[in-house]
């Protein structure tokens, strides 16, 4: 077992520049999440650290050992890719041994290596077959498995569940969380769905345009994002953005937004971007009132269950806030959406940076 | 079969496809068909071109094969065009796995060569090959038969293609698990063109095992000659002796026959990609 160290990395292809020398120290033991969105550079980190990439610039360290010149064997890592990349002319079993290549054992003892693992994973029965005749979930387990059976000191996934359907992939998420509880391996986890990023993480890594955004665990980044990108990005619904004014005066800042100025503690540019979740913008009772009040047109209800999320037409344009499951309101009508202070986060609208 | 199927099979477009179909093959069966024919037929009978022999005979038969001249051109050949496809299936291969899949300078360049020479026709190679055997002294050997075929842009060129279909992923993997990059090559990669390389051996068999001029050209001993040079020296003795020739032709398809039989499946069975969501 090992942690990871990444010190100022940069990767270069030809002349475009595709991560911008990035830092960050990953604990042993720790479940890292790398999150953004496509093309921001999460696979080619991750392919960096396994070796499969070369470095233009900085170090990685594995295990306190600089890896930079390494192969990827040398580095006792182990990948899963999103394509599972099982070996379709070998058996499972096969496969899953493929993963001892380098290991030395004997063939009795990678069969009994290849059983254990086929027994955690649930592929006792099916370790003689082809991946041909095997379901996507389990090619997936038998890709896992393969990096498993190494015991390797780092796992390293891309994207490994975004081919599954919905209802496996949460099966599959709750397996790789319940692998990690058991063997306590370091592992890197790259994802662009927040939800993964947010059930499994440790730490949640964001990513944008090859840079880190912020690094921090799944409620930190919930309750306190860095920037308009992290808390858009995090969450779901996605939280509403609203641009809005602000005024100083002796000292004292106030936002110019909804049916009342809001007193605000700390000091404000006079363009912010405020950020309320659906949940903290509740549609009001008649008569109720709020810190921060905001009127429009019910455009679209849905109802998803124990709660109902309503489209308002609102000032600051089309906000998601949430309503009564049992009494909520019809299309057309007009509303008034509160949210307490507390619920409210502050961006500059220049620098997209929270406040 | 319902109605409308039958009225699929038998609709006009389908007709005439078929049709001709069966026109190309009546073609290019009637002169195999005469081979066999002329083959079971006595000296005296051969012009009279009769499809089926009136006196049909294996004594022809019995005549070539207890030739030891015919076993040592069939031996000759078979080896010669063994050796040949063995080689092709390798080299072409472990060239076109590197062109299709390693970055390196000149890798362009280099495969515009070997695509450029498959514009020149076998014809005006030989005198350059005749050149370059009469200088390394290959001449009337058995290495002089085979070193113009070893390997094949052709060859080379269509492994490259099929190579280039083989997703990265199941290299890098690889990579990962340890493999060294011929251990890549060998157990992950090739398997992976079984197809592919199934066409090649048999396209590299067959062209080898029909091959004429260039092995007239380059033996002159009556033991070095493979067997339609064999076949071809049956008729410039004496007399034509065409039943004997045909009998010869006859049993030299039985190879072809084999090797194809043999390897087909692997090419209709297609490639298999069963590992891998995409
Ligand atoms: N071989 C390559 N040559 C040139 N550019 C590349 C190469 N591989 C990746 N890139 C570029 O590097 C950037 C980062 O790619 P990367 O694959 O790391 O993105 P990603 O975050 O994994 O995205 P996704 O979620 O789509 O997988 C992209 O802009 C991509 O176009
Ligand atoms: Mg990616």
């Amino acid at each position: 077992m090992a942690g990871i160290a990444i010190d100022k990395l940069v990767k270069r292809y030809g002349a475009t520049q595709v991560v911008h020398g990035i830092d960050l120290t990953i604990e042993d033991g720790e479940f890292v999440v790398f999150v953004g969105p496509s093309g921001c550079g999460k696979s080619t980190t991750l392919r960096m650290i396994a070796g499969l990439e070369d470095i233009n610039d900085g170090t990685i360290s594995i295990g306190g050992q600089v890896v930079n010149r390494l192969e990827p064997k040398e580095r006792n890592i182990a990948m899963v890719f999103q394509n599972y990349a099982i070996y379709p002319h070998m058996s499972v079993a096969e496969n899953i041994a493929f993963g001892l290549y380098t290991s030395g054992l004997d063939k009795a003892a990678k069969r009994k290596r290849v059983e254990e693992v086929g027994e955690v994973l649930g592929l006792t029965p099916l370790l003689e077959r082809r991946p041909s005749a095997l379901s996507g979930g389990q090619r997936q387990r038998v890709a896992i498995g393969r990096a498993m059976v190494r015991d390797p000191a780092v796992f390293l996934f891309d994207e490994p569940l975004s081919n599954l359907d919905a209802q496996l992939r949460a099966q599959m998420r709750l397996e790789i969380k319940r692998l990690h509880q058991r063997l306590g391996t370091t592992i890197v986890f790259v994802t662009h769905d927040q939800v993964e990023a947010m059930t499994l993480a440790d730490r949640i890594v964001v990513m944008r345009d090859g840079h880190i955004l912020q690094v921090g665990a799944p409620m930190e980044l919930y309750e306190k994002p860095a920037d308009v990108f992290t808390a858009r990005f995090i969450g779901s619904p996605t939280m509403n953005v609203v641009p809005a004014k602000a005024t100083a005066e002796a000292g004292r800042s106030s936002l110019q937004l909804g049916e009342a100025p809001l007193a605000w503690s700390t000091a404000l540019p006079a363009d912010v971007l405020v950020g309320v979740r659906p949940q903290e913008l509740r549609v009001l009772e008649q008569g109720e009132s709020a810190d921060l009040v905001l009127s429009g047109t019910v455009v679209v209800v849905e109802p998803l269950g124990p709660e109902t999320f309503v489209h308002v037409e609102a000032e600051g344009g089309l906000l998601l806030a949430s309503a009564s499951a049992k009494h909520p309101p019809v299309v057309g009508s007009a509303v008034r959406l509160g949210a307490s202070a507390s619920g409210l986060r502050l961006f500059d609208a220049k620098s997209e940076r929270a406040l | 079969m319902t109605g409308s199927s039958l009225m699929q099979r038998f609709a006009p477009g389908r007709v005439i496809v078929w049709l001709l179909l069966l026109a190309g093959g009546l073609l290019m069966l009637t002169p195999l068909l005469f081979m066999f024919s002329t083959s079971l037929k006595d000296s005296a009978d051969i012009y009279d071109l009769r499809l089926i022999p009136a006196a049909p005979t294996l004594d022809n038969y019995k005549t070539v094969l207890s030739d030891g001249r015919f076993l040592r051109w069939f031996w000759n050949s078979l080896a010669i065009a063994t050796i040949v496809t063995l080689s092709n299936v390798f080299f072409d291969s472990l060239v076109g796995y590197t062109l299709a899949k390693f970055q390196f300078r000149g890798r362009y360049l280099v495969f515009l060569a070997i695509l450029s020479t498959l514009m020149i026709p076998t014809e005006m190679l030989v005198i350059p090959w005749y050149v370059m055997a009469k200088n390394f002294g290959w001449l009337d050997s058995y290495w002089g038969i085979m070193f113009p075929g070893m390997m094949t842009a052709f060859g080379t060129f269509l492994m490259k293609q099929f190579f280039e279909t083989v997703p990265n992923d199941f290299l890098e993997a690889a990579r990962v698990d340890g493999l060294n990059e011929f251990a890549i090559f060998w157990r992950i990669a090739l398997p992976l063109v079984t197809p592919a390389l199934s066409a090649l051996a048999i396209f590299t068999f067959l062209s080898n095992w029909t091959a004429f001029i260039w092995p007239l050209i380059v033996t002159t001993s009556k033991e070095l000659y493979t067997l339609p040079v064999g076949l071809a020296s049956f008729a410039v003795e004496s007399q034509i002796q065409w039943e004997l020739i045909m009998t010869g032709a006859a049993l030299a398809t039985i190879p072809t026959l084999a090797v194809f039989l043999l390897l087909q499946r692997y090419i209709v069975r297609g490639v298999v990609l069963a590992g891998l969501k995409g």
